[in-house]
């Protein structure tokens, strides 16, 4: 049956609008879930007043941010200062598109739980976050401010530093799978549930810390959050960014840990395969036969988000000299000496 | 469907844009961007033939490319910082001595 | 379909260019040529080479254009003034140019039947592809640029390096 193009056309917007207000509503709630945690961990309480257990906090939140004076400070290089943070959030909330967050699943031959299945969907991802660092160095060069410049300055050169390491340490799942396809990627490790995971089967356990490393280097989190260090460049990058314009690094931010935290799941922890495998038959109609997936997808994308958190609450900040001596020196080594055994390793099994 | 020759005079604007600003340009980064430009217009007829003619090679041209332009931006924009902490200037016309 | 994909994405690198052209500031020009560089990427999706477009905005767009904005920072390069120079540029520079230009336009024209057509899906190169002429038939060229990368590497480090 042939479905014209129009009704493609509609069904993908409608796709895009669904999986974005889901996005920005998840990057809501991280940042409560972040508040929350690193209260417990600090012992308070965190957020607790709007609403009961102050699930509604983020709402207050996004109205405040909204209804804030919007600032434009008087020596900006204008058009860049706007640009920025656009820049900054788009290519946050694109490289989504790519991601699947379920089970193959066709409704009117338009695939329910991803919206475009890319044979390079790997290698989107990666342009993408590259595409991103722009916003976060223009937004300090236009701002006309030196803390401003010195974040995006040491944003940019760690940006690229630790790219190099996030690139080459997922060449090992792409060995092993043969495919940059994400859907491939996932299907080679959902045989067995979890022993043929990537982290555990694929013997890519180094793999997964380096990555681990390198995105929270590359999401400009803690322990590697130089880029906008309070202590010493008052907020970095977004100093002289106030209301809507700072509330959009701040959800480009988070809506990138989300990304990370799914890219990692689908390629070392199975993605949105069940940890048991076939251990436990197939039960529940097909409804629940499709949502089974996307709850283990977002399991272990929340478990991601939480060892995010947990790190950003223990561990204290790098030093600028030790962050590059870390990913030069220790991290890009050893990804290439994984890549190595890797490839040593399926060549000794194929033979 | 359209003509392979679309492709090809896209690639040709490209260049001669690329030229025209490597001659007029007269900070350095912008000199040396209008020549990435040029090499992309290049890659572009590359790309462009390899389709028409069904070969990989094509793409592969531009691989090197690409591998080729990495390498000479590197040491190109290392080359500019020396430039200007020796000159203390951007401006080609102002480096036009051999000795300081 | 096709066709509306070409004009947009070609019509932004043409503007791309010309605004790389026309802007006095360095920083300007590098955003015109991101513009250009990803749109390309897009074009090269349309002739069927989908790895190059990744490695297009992952190179290109990300990495050497990524550099380029570095320095410009770093170096905090201004506007850049116009100096006596310029002035035979402008002569020799745009009938140069534009003589370029019409020469291949009226060669590429004519030659047009010739060189057929470019379809969606006409023809697709996939990495698997790709990777096997340039791992099997080429590597030892492939092998011998990732020398001149490291020696790049070396010559890049030991130029921009303080002197003491």
């Amino acid at each position: 049956m042939e479905v014209s193009i129009w009704i493609f056309l509609l069904l993908s917007v409608l796709k895009v609008a669904v999986v974005t207000v889901i996005l920005l509503t998840a990057v809501a709630y991280t940042v409560l879930l972040e508040r929350k945690l690193v209260g417990r961990i600090q012992n308070r309480w965190g957020p607790s007043r709007v609403g009961p257990f102050g699930m509604m906090q983020p709402l207050a939140d996004g109205l405040k941010l909204f209804l804030k004076e919007d600032l434009l400070p008087t020596n900006v290089y204008r058009p860049l200062y706007i640009l920025a943070p656009l820049i900054a959030l788009a290519c946050a909330l694109i490289s989504i598109s790519v991601i699947p967050f379920g089970k193959e699943l066709y409704v009117k031959r338009v695939d329910l739980f991803q919206i475009a299945d890319v044979n390079i969907g790997l290698l989107v991802i990666l342009g993408i976050t590259s595409i991103g660092v722009y916003g976060i160095a223009l937004s300090g060069w236009s701002s006309n401010n030196k803390y401003s410049l010195l974040g995006a300055l040491r944003a940019s050169a760690q940006l690229i530093s630790y790219e190099l390491a996030l690139g080459l340490s997922v060449v090992g799942v792409v060995l092993r799978t043969g495919s940059l396809r994400l859907r491939d990627i996932v299907d080679i490790q959902a045989t067995h549930g979890l022993l043929s995971w990537n982290v555990f089967g694929g013997l890519q356990f180094v793999a997964f810390f380096i990555y681990l490393m390198a995105a929270y280097a590359e999401t400009n989190r803690a322990p590697f959050d130089l880029p906008e260090a309070e202590s010493e460049l008052t907020a970095g990058y977004h100093t002289e960014y106030s209301s809507m314009k700072f509330a959009m690094f701040f959800m480009a931010e988070y809506a990138n840990m989300i990304t990370v935290g799914c890219v990692a799941t689908l390629l070392f922890l199975g993605g949105w395969s069940s940890p048991f495998g076939d251990l436990i038959p197939a039960w529940g109609g097909p409804v629940v036969q499709a949502l089974l997936p996307v709850f283990w997808f977002v399991s272990k994308v929340f478990f991601f988000l939480f060892l995010y958190i947990w790190v950003r609450g223990t561990l204290p900040r790098f030093r600028y000299d030790q962050l590059m001596g870390f990913g030069w020196k220790f991290l890009l080594p050893l990804a290439i000496a994984n890549i190595i055994a890797t490839s040593l390793w399926l060549a000794f099994r194929a033979a | 469907m359209i003509p392979i020759a679309y492709y090809l005079i896209l690639s040709a604007i490209l260049f001669s844009i690329g030229v025209a600003a490597f001659l007029i340009k007269r900070n350095i980064i912008s000199i040396f961007m209008s020549i990435e430009l040029m090499l992309n217009a290049v890659n572009l007829t590359f790309v462009a033939f390899a389709h028409r003619w069904h070969q990989v090679n094509g793409q592969i041209f531009v691989f090197f490319v690409m591998v080729v332009a990495a390498a000479e931006a590197a040491v190109g924009l290392a080359i500019i910082i020396a430039l200007f902490r020796t000159r203390g200037t951007l401006n080609v016309d102002q480096v036009d001595l051999m000795k300081l | 379909m096709y066709l509306v994909l070409f004009l947009i994405f070609g019509g932004l690198c043409v503007a791309g260019a010309l605004n790389l052209l026309l802007q006095h500031h360095p920083i300007n020009s590098a955003l015109s040529l991101i513009v250009v560089m990803t749109s390309l990427a897009v074009l090269y999706l349309l002739l069927g080479a989908e790895f190059l477009a990744a490695a297009q905005v992952i190179v290109y767009s990300g990495a050497i254009m990524v550099l380029f904005t570095f320095v410009i920072m770093l170096l905090n390069a201004g506007v850049e003034e116009r100096t006596h120079g310029s002035k035979a540029a402008y002569i020799v520079g745009f009938p140069g140019a534009a003589a370029l230009l019409g020469i291949l336009v009226y060669i590429f024209l004519k030659q047009k039947d010739h060189l057929g057509g470019a379809k969606l899906g006409g023809y697709l190169v996939t990495t698997h592809d790709l990777s096997s002429v340039l791992f099997r038939d080429l590597l030892l060229p492939f092998e011998v640029t990732s020398v001149l990368i490291l020696v790049a590497i070396l010559g890049a480090v030991a130029l921009a390096r303080k002197e003491h």
